[in-house]
Order: structure tokens, then C-alpha cells, then sequence
């Protein structure tokens, strides 16, 4: 589904401040693997999610999806087998614009846009049964400006989006750190509902040891642009926080350096 | 004295304020849906009009004239989306660069002439200053000659509508999109770069086309006739969206209010002028107007609202 054969990524070449941020970074995803994310700050866990929503072109390597090649395919085109959430809840939505008029941008993912009609009577329907599977209300303030919401509802309308269209990868950059913890737990809750009953294929970055534990079917930690640690199958769902603790230590030669994700 | 004086110069003050209410709503278009200073205006504020004398005078019909006009509007604002996109230049210096080299383009379209003049009497022209306060419509010599403000206003209400049903398409939407969140945008496959360049290519159409009509209005194509103008515009977009923000939600309705926001600019600075005020203060006196009020919704942000969650876990 996902080849991603040694890409690399430095930042700001030839200054001082150059970054060498993903390093001969090899990874592969199958058919509607829940992998989850983790690592310290500065890890490069959110730069190989954009390497491969394309933010950026990497600086060697390439990036297969379903056996196509997008190493230097445009983030816009690209943008038609990725479904995205972002961590600020602000990115993933267009504020001035309606939440159903969002989903229609979102149902159009891929396709040429024309002189068609941007959204339709049908559609909105459709996006209320669908907004009723939130079960957050937001069924009846359908025209509402996305601006007016509430960083918990936008994620839930974003991940929505992201979904709305099938994609063939999920990509969830560390999308309830910026939630509350109750908010956080239901957006997590609406994502496993989604990727579930859709067999999504997805990526999911996480501060949070517990819920990269809790959630999906295989874990991989990164440190310094590498992956040092790939659990999967039945030694994931043994693992516990302080496994993965001793484990940290023991691939990437230091104590796990962030309390956020201990406490988390 | 003074009240007569206004009262007189009150209709042509209206329907210069509706020419400029087409070209406001290009600015409309770039500043507030795409979110983009666009100063080429200054420059295509001329284009237009420079296009349309030229054609007229050398015997071409109306409707290419306009035509032609709208074209060269449609290739500014390509160029500016151009330098912006293609080259990466910053869009409010994509727009300057523009802008400059309009002057000569100006100047060369005009026979290396500052001024063209388009005697109302010679043409059958489409608006002209001369019928202001005659009927709608009346027949002279056969051919129909409009009052101006009547003719505008019908043509502003035709472009709204053509509008209002462009931004309800997808592609439409795709734009409106851009401008409200460029990285959502592109992560929902929309080509943001391509949105922008068309967007400024309508935008700088229209202001052609209203250049186009202010020459006939005046009579002359002037190398100046533009200078300035993307603050008559946005004092428009301004004062429309102060005026009636509260009332107005529908999207034709809101490009209405910038519609009339020209028209409050027009009846005002004449209420000004009337008073007496020193005409070389005027652009001083709008500039001084368009910063005040640009600054209330910031001020409003800064000073009277409480820091929100999401803007602490950013700093």
C-alpha cells in the first residue's frame, strides 16, 4: 500500500542550521495496517507524514503509494489517495465556509472541479446522516460556519473530510494534542469508529504512549530520523508503557527524553 | 449654496460610484476571497479604459472594445499570478511589478499619449457624463442612449449574478477554499496555485471593464485615471462590509453592499468637495479614511477580546 524505500530529508542545507530531519527512512505499509507513531520532539514523525502527503519534496529516496510513484508528484495531486488531519484543528478546515460546504470540498477530492455545482440538495442530506454519526449535534447547524466550532468538532469534521472519500492512506499528524483530554478521548474514538468500518489504511502520529499502545495493529518509534523500534501482531498487544520505555532506552542508547508522552 | 451645489452634483457622483463598484468588487474578489492584496489595479484601472478609447477611436464597434478590454484585464492579472506563482514573488510585489510596467504598457496602448480624449458627440457611447440626469432610456437618431446610472446599475446587478453563481460552482468553491485555508486547500487536492492566478485574472477583468466604462463616462483615457485605485476599492470593500456585515449574509447580497460602498465613497468625497476641501487633500483624506478603518477589526482582536486557547498553545 505504502513503500516508502530510504528517503532523507534536510532541512535548510548548507546553513547552520541544517537538519538532517528523515535518514534513510525505509517503511512499509500493507493493506489497512493502523500503524501508530511515536517519538520525541524532533523525531521526524510529523516530517515523514508530510514527506508523504507531499508538503515538501524529499531530498533522496522515493515514496510509492499502491504502486504508484509520487516521489515528485504535487501535494495537490497526490492529495487524491490521502486522506489528512492535521494537529492544529485550525489547518484541516476552511473557516469561513459552511461545515456542509466543507464536506462537499472534501467529496471532491481527485476529481476535476468544473462549473457543476459546488454542492447539492442530495449531498446535503447525505452529510447530515453522516453528521449524525458524530453524535455531536452538529446534524442541525449544517450551514454553520466551521470558524464557530469547537477545536473537538472541527477534528471530528476533519476527520470526516479525510475520510469522506475513501483514501487510500490516513494520515493523522498527532490530531487530539491539541484537545482537550475528554475531547481528545471522543476524536480518538470517532477515528477507531471510521477506520474501522472503512478498513482504512492509516498512519497515525501520537504523543501519547498509551493510545499508540490502545489503538492499531502495529507501533513504530522513531528517534533522530529513524525508525528504532517496528512492534506488530501479538508482541503489540502485550506491550505496556514501561516495555516501551525500556525498549526506547535500549534502540536509541538514552532514556526517553519527553514527559509529555510518559504522563500523556 | 453648498446644499444646491451637492444636490446637483449628487447623480454623477452616484454614478461614478457605480462604475467603481464594478471595479471594487474586483478588488473584492483578490482581497477578500483569495485573500490577496492585488495593487496591479492601479495599473489594469487604466488598461481598460486606454483599450477600450483606443478601439472606439479608431472606428472599432462597442462591443469589441469591451471586449478587448476585458482581455487585457484577464492578461494583467495572468501576469501577476505568474510572477507570484510561477516565480515565487511576493503577491503584493507580483502586483507592484505589474503595475509599473502597466504605466508604459499604458502609455504605448494610448499612441505615447498621457490623455486620449473620446468626444461623447463623435461615438455612440455606452454611459457618458452628458445623460446623468435624463431619462433611463431615450432614442436619439435611432440608437438608444442610456442614463448612466441607470445602464450601470444594471450591468452591476448582471455581474453580481454572474458571480454569485460562479462561486457557488466547484471551481468557485475551490477558489473560495484557497483563499479561507491554502494548506486544507491542497490536502483536498485543490490546485491553490492555479486558483490564485484565475482569481486574479477575473478580478483584474472586471476592474478593466470598469476603467472601460469610466472613459466613456468621462470622455478620456488619462495615464492617472488609475492611481490609487486599489484604495477607492478597498474603501468600498470597507465601507460595504461596516454597512451592512450585519444584515447581509448571501454572498450576492454582500457583493452588493460593496456595490454601494462605492457609491457611499462617491456621494461622500462630493459632499466633501462641496464643503469646500482642498481637492489635493482628497487621496491624503481616503488614504487616511481606508487605514482607520483597516485598523478597527485588528484593534478589535488586540484590545478587546481574551486570548483563546488555541493562540497560547502557539506562542
Amino acid at each position: 500500500m505504502l513503500k516508502v524505500n530510504e528517503i532523507s530529508k534536510v532541512f535548510n542545507p548548507g546553513t547552520v542550521n541544517e537538519k538532517l530531519a528523515l535518514d534513510r527512512l525505509s517503511l512499509t505499509l500493507n493493506e489497512g495496517d493502523f500503524v501508530t507513531v511515536i517519538g520525541g520532539n524532533g523525531a521526524g514523525k510529523s516530517t515523514l507524514l508530510n514527506a508523504v502527503a507531499g508538503t515538501w519534496y524529499v531530498s533522496a529516496g522515493s515514496i510509492l503509494i499502491d504502486d504508484v510513484d509520487v516521489t515528485r508528484m504535487s501535494e495537490h495531486k497526490r492529495a487524491k489517495y490521502l486522506g489528512r488531519v492535521f494537529q492544529d484543528p485550525m489547518m484541516g478546515t476552511a473557516a469561513t465556509m459552511g461545515i456542509d460546504e466543507n464536506l462537499a470540498l472534501a467529496s471532491r477530492r481527485g476529481t476535476m472541479r468544473g462549473l457543476g455545482r459546488g454542492i447539492t440538495h442530495k449531498e446535503r442530506e447525505h452529510y447530515k446522516e453522516l453528521l449524525e454519526t458524530l453524535d455531536l449535534g452538529l446534524e442541525n447547524r449544517i450551514t454553520t460556519k466551521v470558524g464557530l466550532l469547537s477545536g473537538g468538532q472541527r477534528q471530528a469534521v476533519t476527520l470526516l473530510m479525510a475520510s469522506l472519500k475513501k483514501p487510500k492512506l490516513l494520515l493523522l499528524d498527532e490530531h487530539t494534542a491539541a484537545l482537550d483530554p475528554k475531547t481528545a478521548a471522543k476524536v480518538l474514538e470517532t477515528t477507531e469508529q471510521i477506520v474501522r468500518r472503512d478498513n482504512l489504511t492509516t498512519l497515525m502520529i501520537t504523543h501519547n504512549m498509551r493510545d499508540a499502545i490502545a489503538h492499531g495493529n502495529r507501533l513504530i518509534m522513531m528517534d533522530n530520523g529513524h525508525i528504532v523500534l517496528d512492534i506488530s501482531g501479538d508482541e503489540k498487544k502485550k506491550l505496556t508503557v514501561d516495555d516501551l520505555m525500556e525498549k526506547f532506552a535500549v534502540a536509541a542508547g538514552q532514556e526517553f527524553d519527553n514527559d509529555q508522552a510518559i504522563l500523556g | 449654496m453648498f446644499f444646491t451645489d451637492f444636490i446637483n452634483a449628487l447623480p454623477g457622483a452616484v454614478a461614478q460610484g457605480l462604475i467603481w463598484g464594478i471595479m471594487a468588487i474586483g478588488v473584492y474578489i483578490t482581497y477578500k476571497i483569495l485573500d490577496v492584496a492585488d495593487l496591479t489595479v492601479d495599473g489594469t484601472m487604466c488598461t481598460g479604459g486606454a483599450v477600450c478609447v483606443m478601439m472606439l477611436t479608431s472606428g472599432k464597434p462597442m462591443w469589441l472594445a469591451l471586449l478587448a478590454a476585458v482581455g487585457a484585464g484577464l492578461l494583467a492579472g495572468l501576469v501577476t499570478g505568474l510572477f507570484h506563482t510561477l516565480m515565487g514573488i511576493p503577491a503584493i510585489l507580483a502586483g507592484i511589478l505589474s503595475q509599473l510596467s502597466l504605466y508604459s504598457i499604458n502609455l504605448k496602448i494610448m499612441d505615447n499619449k498621457a490623455n486620449q480624449s473620446l468626444n461623447a458627440r463623435n461615438f455612440n457611447l455606452l454611459v457618458s457624463l452628458g445623460n446623468v440626469k435624463s431619462a433611463p432610456v431615450r432614442i436619439v437618431d435611432g440608437h438608444p442612449v442610456f442614463n448612466p446610472i441607470f445602464l450601470v446599475a444594471v450591468v452591476l446587478i448582471l455581474i453580481i449574478a454572474v458571480l454569485y453563481w460562479f462561486f457557488g460552482t466547484e471551481l468557485g468553491c475551490s477558489l473560495r477554499a484557497t483563499g479561507a485555508n491554502p494548506n486544507m486547500s491542497r490536502a483536498q487536492g485543490i490546485n491553490t496555485k492555479r486558483g490564485v492566478v484565475l482569481g486574479l485574472m477575473v478580478s483584474n477583468a472586471l476592474v478593466a471593464f470598469s476603467s472601460a466604462l469610466l472613459a466613456q463616462y468621462q470622455g478620456f483615457a488619462d495615464i492617472n485615471m488609475g492611481r490609487g485605485a486599489i484604495v477607492i476599492g478597498l474603501a468600498a470593500v470597507i465601507i460595504g462590509t461596516v454597512l451592512f456585515d450585519r444584515i447581509f449574509h448571501n454572498f450576492a447580497l454582500k457583493l452588493l453592499a460593496v456595490g454601494i460602498g462605492a457609491i457611499v465613497y462617491y456621494v461622500v468625497l462630493q459632499l466633501v468637495l462641496s464643503l469646500g476641501v482642498d481637492t489635493n487633500l482628497l487621496k491624503l483624506l481616503s488614504a487616511v479614511v481606508v487605514a482607520i478603518f483597516l485598523a478597527v477589526p485588528y484593534w478589535r482582536k488586540q484590545y478587546m477580546s481574551k486570548p483563546s486557547k488555541a493562540t497560547e498553545k502557539k506562542s
